[in-house]
């Protein structure tokens, strides 16, 4: 692997783009494998990145139906944040956060965490006691949070709309929040892992489970057939798809999540905002594009298209808070399509199959966390236990009912 | 000075020139131009910098596949960043300045990226800037990048939006469109044709071609004359389709004013058009591609369809000297317009070997040198093009042997032609790849097809030369423009496939090919190209990236509408909204009702008003108005039966005239509403919800009576607004009801506490409830809507010997707190089940099946630590109430750490004269009397565990 | 933007209504006596098919009818109406 720096660069530039090496091998897959991961976005790269840097895992293979980093990952609006309600999910969120911050030195790739500050708003009365119930809840369960009434958010969010139709009563700031570059993390995961000798195999679609007493025994793909006893499912948006190829069902219903970007320009909003009122939220790219969504397309769906409705609200709801986008132009709207569960709360570990374990569930907000999802889903894999973190986002929570009702208690859409 | 105007042709008006503005200094045009046609006449060559390396660029197309040419227009609220000059009309006073160049366009700091390019090139910044922190680079790299600049003024503008249904809708104004809906409306369908720009005919308009035996443009006027008299076709132009959406939805983009001076704008912008069509036809023509070769960029090289465009629409010529060079026959003709209306043609090079007999002799006789088999190898020049060095090009695009120099302002290129598939892609439609064209075409899908350019129809019989790179070493160039607004060369799509980029997905996301404000209009296929032939695959198996929503950048205003301001969700008013107004209230909204807070008097603050309100309802009689509660009326043989499976209350034993407070689960077994549900008879009944959330259980009651139980026979009717409801609540509210001469008895004994009587106040129908949330002797009257305001009349003039004073919600909310009663919303969230408030006996009894029940008998819902509802009383001495949010930490605890519930109500309670709060906290009913610490923000309180009701918990008053 | 064949109002777009999922979801006789796991997956787990599903809608801002559709989550091509307590249609997915 050729190590990334400026001084690389300059070497390049003397030989004229000629001394880069791939990024990741296109790896053939072998005959078995100590484990596979089903997925080659960020959750399932990054888990094999810490399969094989955590755990001494060498002997590992993402499986990608398409191109790696071509799901949710590369279609999300990029917001990192551990801004939750609950400690089980704060306490997540905000190691993946943590993971987050140091990530481009840990991987040699530059994946742009921009660390710009996420602002929620309440809109009214109770709006107001809520957020006043999250700040503390946040800073109680160990992430950074600040409640500011609404001057000081005026003052700090230039532009933002003095009298909008959801009034600004006050906001939650967590400073610590962002934006990543979303490509970025999954080429700068499947690069080190790479270099750690993982297989990352693209165009390879798996299209059975061996199964024989309830355990895994291997996999049916494209590209033949894989004898492999452990094996992570991380393929969000399509998980109750590869869990009918493996006879179970999942607590998921599959929506398409739209997002929308305006044409590039000069600076103008320099954090991540979002309205609960419309459930608007946006920022800035460093490229200049003004990166909003919002709701849900609200029927079940596998189609990654974006729909005229859910634009004209979201067009709306920007309007609300910044007025002088309307003369802004929408450059491109698409959608992924993201696994909703009851709770908005992640499933990962165990599935009705032995060695099979499951990485899904991530709702709207799958992408902040691919470092801890990534963590947390390697260390069950490879030690067969729930890392602490996430033992509470267990399958069985809709048996027992011990749901982590997010969306519910928060009033934050997750 | 390079381009210059004719003193004939074109679609343009002579006798109407017009001053326009452009980097400060004032040009003239025709009205009729557009700003790029303008100021190629005026002999403007740079107008744009590139988005990275700052490049010197001009015009390179005539329509939105323009990549260079992009302006902000205008200044201050009205100014819109990033258009393409080949689509801005020009209008008088016009004013536009260039981006992404600073100090100016000639002079630009950050040109200094040019020099830089070797170091810089796709996907560095993935490479560096880790060190110590990304943050340290990033505000420099964001200043940099962007194009325009955003508005800084809300937009003054306003946008319409409509929807339409059509049996034809064509897209695309030019010979195929138009011949399209000819066809369709002659067959009797109804027929919307539209068209992007100002202009019909398309690229034909105004060249000597002939269509059907007659010239362009008599046709094209016949054409667009006959369809206007048709009573069944509908003509736009300046109507751009934007998205082909599913079930055929086509949204399309009318330019209302855009092309008027500013002074004379009246009226919406724009509008958004919804459109329905049975048959879609696309007939959005086709869009040509550069050459890609070393210094392809530089400003003078255009294409030849634009080139030809310049000319016959706006009476153009691109330049002085001009070299054409091209792959295909569709430059030649280029040639020979541009040469019979007098411009200089040095040459046309053709990669071709044999090119038709028939294109050689026309340039033999027009006295137009040809070089066939030859190509670019580089364009020469700094700012504006100086000359082109030509050489011999093998089919894989290398200059093999000897090149010479032609010198030429102006080079002219077609590398092909792509048909505009985005539409029929947006829909889902599917491509093939025509090897004649080199490009990739539609196949015809349900409900859309193609036609036209669109459709490619203007395939050769024999393949042109690919010619993806033109290089001089045989590797692709990195100083050869693929993508020109991005900056992505031929170089970087080899550094690209070099580092694994090799889906096309990566290739465009690792180099930002196709990214830019054109989406790739003019890039995409030959990069495409480029890749297929750098991984030496078929064009087909690369595929090309996803096409997206909208055609061209739209603005969020044409997509928002109406929906700006109030429009956006406009607040609903109570029945005696005005009398609230004019008698003090400061409305706020609640649950979507513009609401009294409070009735503050002249130097009273809100806390004052709530103060004054509450004690004038505990010693004598308030009024407030109740109209959100929500009424439902549940009507039918089975409506007993029925509402005893939607409340965890039985609701069957209730006798006719009396009523009962009750709380409805979730299936999944949480606290979805509570209210008074009232038996107005045997089979009748009047369910009472939550302020603001009738629709929703009135929603659910019948989601469940035609989904679940289908043979049930109950009628579900939400009535909340057909009732005007005015809460009459005190010790004298008795007397101020029986001023209002009712005619039922309302004494104590034949009307009691949780009981209803149909029958009339002072003359008017009503509905009559004695039941409470003040704690009060308390009466809801609710009248017709349109009696509202007769009896708010009459209960002001009743009321006013016994004090009557009126209310707001904050006093109301803080006399329920005092009395321990629960608001649903406040005291519960979605995770709070009906054991948790109280409710775990009355399941308990009940031995019938209602929805929620299994599930919040689950075993999270059985744990013994589970947060349930408390009273919080204050023992810090501090007479401030608790922050409403503030989390409950034990006795204990010293330093902030996880919490163990969290204040849902808190109050000052004035009749109390103590803060009081309501508290969901583990384990909290066992724990009666336990002190516990009170955390907000970083400040401590203190408090004591207690019961919920803290006022008359023998509930004399009621009873009074 | 969906265009839905109402069976009482006829075609309306998509905004009219809403979607209530997939059906049908047979809830439990007694839920008293179901377990849990039961419970759970009358409660929560679905089949979630990519492709031919079956879903009820509610026509919200029109008659108030449920009924039961046919479509295609990928396509979102509508391949039946029907009533709500009428069985699942025997069709072909597309995707």
């Amino acid at each position: 692997m050729t190590r990334y720096s400026a001084w690389s660069l300059l070497r390049a530039g003397l030989s004229g783009q000629r001394t880069w090496t791939p990024a990741w091998r296109d790896a053939k897959p072998k005959k078995s494998y100590e484990a596979v991961i089903i997925g080659g976005g960020g959750h399932g790269l990054a888990t094999a990145y810490y399969l094989a840097s955590k755990h001494g895992l060498r002997d590992i293979a993402v499986l990608e139906r398409g191109w790696i980093g071509g799901g949710n990952t590369g279609r999300n609006t990029t917001v990192i944040r551990s801004n939750y309600f609950f400690p089980e999910s704060t306490r997540f969120y905000d190691f993946s956060l943590s993971l987050y911050e140091d990530l481009s030195r840990e991987l040699n790739y530059n994946i742009m965490f921009s660390r710009r500050g996420m602002w929620s708003f309440a809109h009214d009365r109770h709006g107001v006691e809520m957020l006043r119930r999250s700040a503390n809840a946040m800073r109680l369960n160990g992430a950074d949070a600040e409640y500011h009434e609404a001057d000081e958010v005026f003052r700090r969010i230039p532009g933002l709309n003095p009298s909008p139709r959801f009034p600004i009563l006050a906001g939650l700031l967590q400073p610590r929040g962002g934006t990543a570059r979303h490509d970025a993390v999954a080429w700068g995961y499947a690069r080190a892992a790479d270099s750690l000798g993982v297989d990352i195999i693209q165009n390879c679609e798996v299209t059975g489970f061996d199964i024989r007493d309830g355990r895994i025994r291997g996999l049916e793909t494209s590209l033949g057939d894989i004898a492999v006893e452990r094996v992570g499912l991380a393929v969000a948006g399509h998980s109750s798809v590869m869990a009918a190829r493996a006879g179970f069902r999942l607590p998921i219903v599959s929506y398409a999540l739209q997002a929308f970007v305006s044409e590039p320009m000069k600076p103008v909003l320099d954090t991540v905002v979002l309205a609960p009122s419309t459930g608007t939220y946006l920022s800035q790219s460093d490229k200049g594009e003004i990166v909003v969504g919002s709701a849900l397309d609200l029927f079940p769906s596998y189609a990654q298209r974006g729909s005229l409705p859910v634009l004209e609200h979201t067009a709306a709801g920007l309007i609300d808070l910044f007025p002088h986008f309307s003369r802004v132009r929408l450059l491109r709207q698409w959608a992924g399509i993201v696994d909703v569960v009851q709770d908005s709360t992640p499933i990962l570990g165990e599935s009705p199959v032995k060695g099979l374990y499951l990485n899904c569930g991530w709702g709207t907000g799958g992408f902040k966390a691919i470092p801890g999802g990534g963590f947390c889903f390697a260390h069950n894999i490879a030690t067969g236990e729930a890392h602490p973190l996430a033992a509470a986002f267990s399958l069985d929570r809709f048996r027992t009912g011990a749901l982590i009702d997010e969306a519910a208690a928060s009033g934050i859409a997750h | 000075m390079s381009g210059y105007r004719l003193d004939h042709g074109g679609d343009i008006d002579r006798t109407r020139p017009l001053t326009f503005h452009w980097e400060g200094k004032s040009y003239s045009g025709f009205s009729g131009d557009t700003l790029a046609s303008a100021l190629l006449a005026s002999g403007v060559r740079m107008v744009g910098r590139s988005f990275k390396y700052h490049r010197p660029r001009g015009l390179i197309g005539a329509g939105l596949d323009e990549p260079n040419a992009i302006v902000q227009l205008e200044q201050g609220a009205q100014t819109i960043p990033n258009l393409k000059a080949p689509y801005v009309e020009l209008y008088e006073g016009l004013s536009a300045d260039p981006v992404n160049a600073w100090p100016s366009l000639g002079f630009d700091l950050l040109a200094v990226n040019g020099l830089l390019k070797r170091f810089i090139p796709a996907a560095f910044y993935y490479k560096t800037f880790m060190w110590p922190d990304w943050l340290l680079f990033e505000p420099a790299i964001r200043k940099a990048a962007g194009l325009g600049t955003s508005p800084a003024l809300p937009d003054p503008d306003v946008y319409a939006q409509t929807s339409a249904h059509t049996d034809v809708l064509v897209v695309g104004g030019g010979i195929a469109g138009l011949s399209a809906a000819l066809y369709a409306a002659q067959a009797g369908k109804t027929v919307m044709l539209v068209t992007g720009g100002a202009h019909w005919g398309g690229r034909l308009a105004g060249t000597s071609d002939t269509i059907e035996g007659k010239p362009a443009r008599v046709w094209i006027e016949d054409t667009l004359r006959t369809l206007a008299a048709m009573p069944n076709v509908t003509l736009k132009a300046r109507t751009l389709a934007t998205g082909h959406y599913d079930h055929g939805m086509v949204s399309l983009c009318e330019r209302l004013t855009d092309h008027l001076p500013l002074e004379q704008r009246s009226g919406p912008r724009q509008r958004l058009w919804r459109v329905r069509a049975d048959d879609l036809i696309l007939a959005s023509g086709a869009i040509e591609r550069p050459l890609v070769f070393r210094g392809n960029d530089r400003p003078g090289v255009m294409l030849a369809g634009a080139a030809r465009a310049y000319l016959h629409r706006y009476g153009v010529i691109a330049g002085r000297q001009v070299v054409v060079a091209t792959n295909n026959d569709s430059a030649w003709q280029a040639a020979f317009d541009l040469a019979e209306a007098g411009a200089r043609l040095v040459a046309i090079v053709d990669a071709r070997n044999d090119p038709s007999a028939a294109l050689l002799d026309r340039a033999r006789s027009l006295g137009i040198p040809v070089h066939t088999g030859m190509a670019p190898a580089a364009a020469r020049g700094g700012r504006s093009l100086r000359g082109v060095r030509i050489g011999r090009v093998s089919r894989e695009g290398r200059i093999e042997g000897a090149t010479q120099t032609l010198r030429c302002d102006t080079l002219l290129v077609s590398g092909g032609w792509n048909p505009a598939v985005h539409l029929h892609s947006h829909g889902a439609g599917r491509l093939t790849l025509d090897t004649n064209l080199q490009s990739f075409t539609p196949i015809a899908a349900a409900g859309h097809r193609s036609v036209g350019g669109a459709a490619g129809d203007f395939a050769p019989a024999a393949p042109i030369p690919a010619l993806w790179s033109i290089s001089e070493t045989g590797e692709p160039d990195p100083e050869a423009w693929v993508d020109f607004q991005n900056d992505v060369t031929a170089g970087d799509i080899a550094l690209a496939a070099r580092e694994n980029f090799r889906s096309v997905e990566h290739l465009k996301r690792y180099t930002t090919l196709g990214m830019a404000s054109d989406q790739g209009k003019t890039s995409n296929v030959s990069g495409i190209g480029i890749l297929g032939t750098l991984l030496d695959r078929p064009m087909q198996a690369i595929g090309t990236t996803k096409f997206r929503p909208p055609y061209d950048p739209t603005p969020f205003g044409v997509f928002a509408g109406h929906r700006v301001g109030e429009g956006l969700r406009p607040r609903r008013r109570l029945a005696f909204h005005d009398w609230h107004s004019e008698n003090g209230a400061s409305l706020d909204e609640y649950g979507g009702w513009m609401r009294p807070a409070a009735y503050p008097r002249a130097g009273e603050s809100e806390e004052d008003a709530v103060r004054r309100e509450v004690l004038a309802v505990r010693a004598g009689v308030g009024l407030f108005e109740a109209s959100p509660l929500g009424k439902i009326e549940v009507k039918g043989p089975d409506a007993a039966a029925f509402l005893d499976r939607m409340y965890v209350n039985t609701i069957s034993t209730l006798n006719v005239g009396r009523c009962r407070y009750a709380i409805m689960l979730t299936e999944n077994g949480t606290v979805f509403d509570d209210g008074v549900v009232t038996r107005l008879g045997e089979d009748h009944f009047l369910v009472g919800t939550t302020s603001g959330h009738a629709g929703a259980i009135a929603e659910a009651l019948r989601e469940w009576l035609q989904c679940e139980w289908t043979t049930m026979q109950v009628l579900v009717e939400d009535v909340t607004t057909c009732w005007a409801v005015a809460n009459i609540a005190g010790p004298k509210a008795r007397d101020v009801l029986a001023a209002l001469e009712p005619d039922v008895d309302i004494s104590g004994a034949a009307f009691p506490h949780m009981s209803a009587r149909t029958g009339h106040v002072c003359g008017l129908p009503a509905r009559i409830a004695r039941v409470s949330f003040t704690g009060e002797l308390s009466y809801e009257i609710a009248v017709p809507w349109r009696d509202a305001g007769a009896l708010w009349t009459a209960l002001v003039e009743a009321g006013a010997p016994y004090g009557l004073t009126p209310f707001g919600v904050e006093a109301l909310m803080t006399m329920r707190i005092e009395k321990g009663f629960l608001h649903v919303g406040s005291d519960t969230d979605g995770a709070t089940l009906p054991q948790d408030i109280g409710f775990g006996g009355i399941m308990r009894k009940k031995t019938q099946d209602f929805v929620g029940r299994r599930s919040s008998l689950r075993s999270d819902g059985l744990r013994a630590d589970r947060r349930s509802l408390v009273g919080l009383e204050v023992t810090d001495g501090n007479p401030a109430p608790l922050t409403t949010g503030a989390h409950v930490l034990p006795a204990t605890a010293a330093a902030p750490q996880p919490g163990e519930g969290w204040v849902t109500s808190s109050t000052w309670s004035p009749t109390l004269e103590a803060p009081l709060a309501l508290a969901l906290v583990e384990r909290g009913q066992d724990r009666m009397g336990d002190t516990v610490r009170v955390w907000d923000l970083g400040t401590w309180r203190e408090a004591r565990i207690t019961g919920l009701c803290r006022y008359d918990p023998e509930g004399a008053r009621l009873d009074a | 933007m969906l265009l839905i064949d109402c069976p009482w109002c006829g075609p309306r777009a998509e905004s009219e209504f809403r979607c209530g999922g997939e059906s049908p979801i047979v809830r439990p006789a007694d839920p008293a006596a179901t377990d849990d796991t039961t419970w759970a997956d009358y409660m929560f787990f679905r089949d979630n098919v990519k492709g031919l599903g079956f879903e009820r809608w509610h026509h919200r801002y029109g008659c108030g009818l449920w009924f039961n559709i046919a479509r295609d989550t990928v396509s979102h091509r509508i391949l039946a109406v029907y009533g709500i307590t009428d069985p699942r249609p025997a069709l072909e997915g597309e995707a």
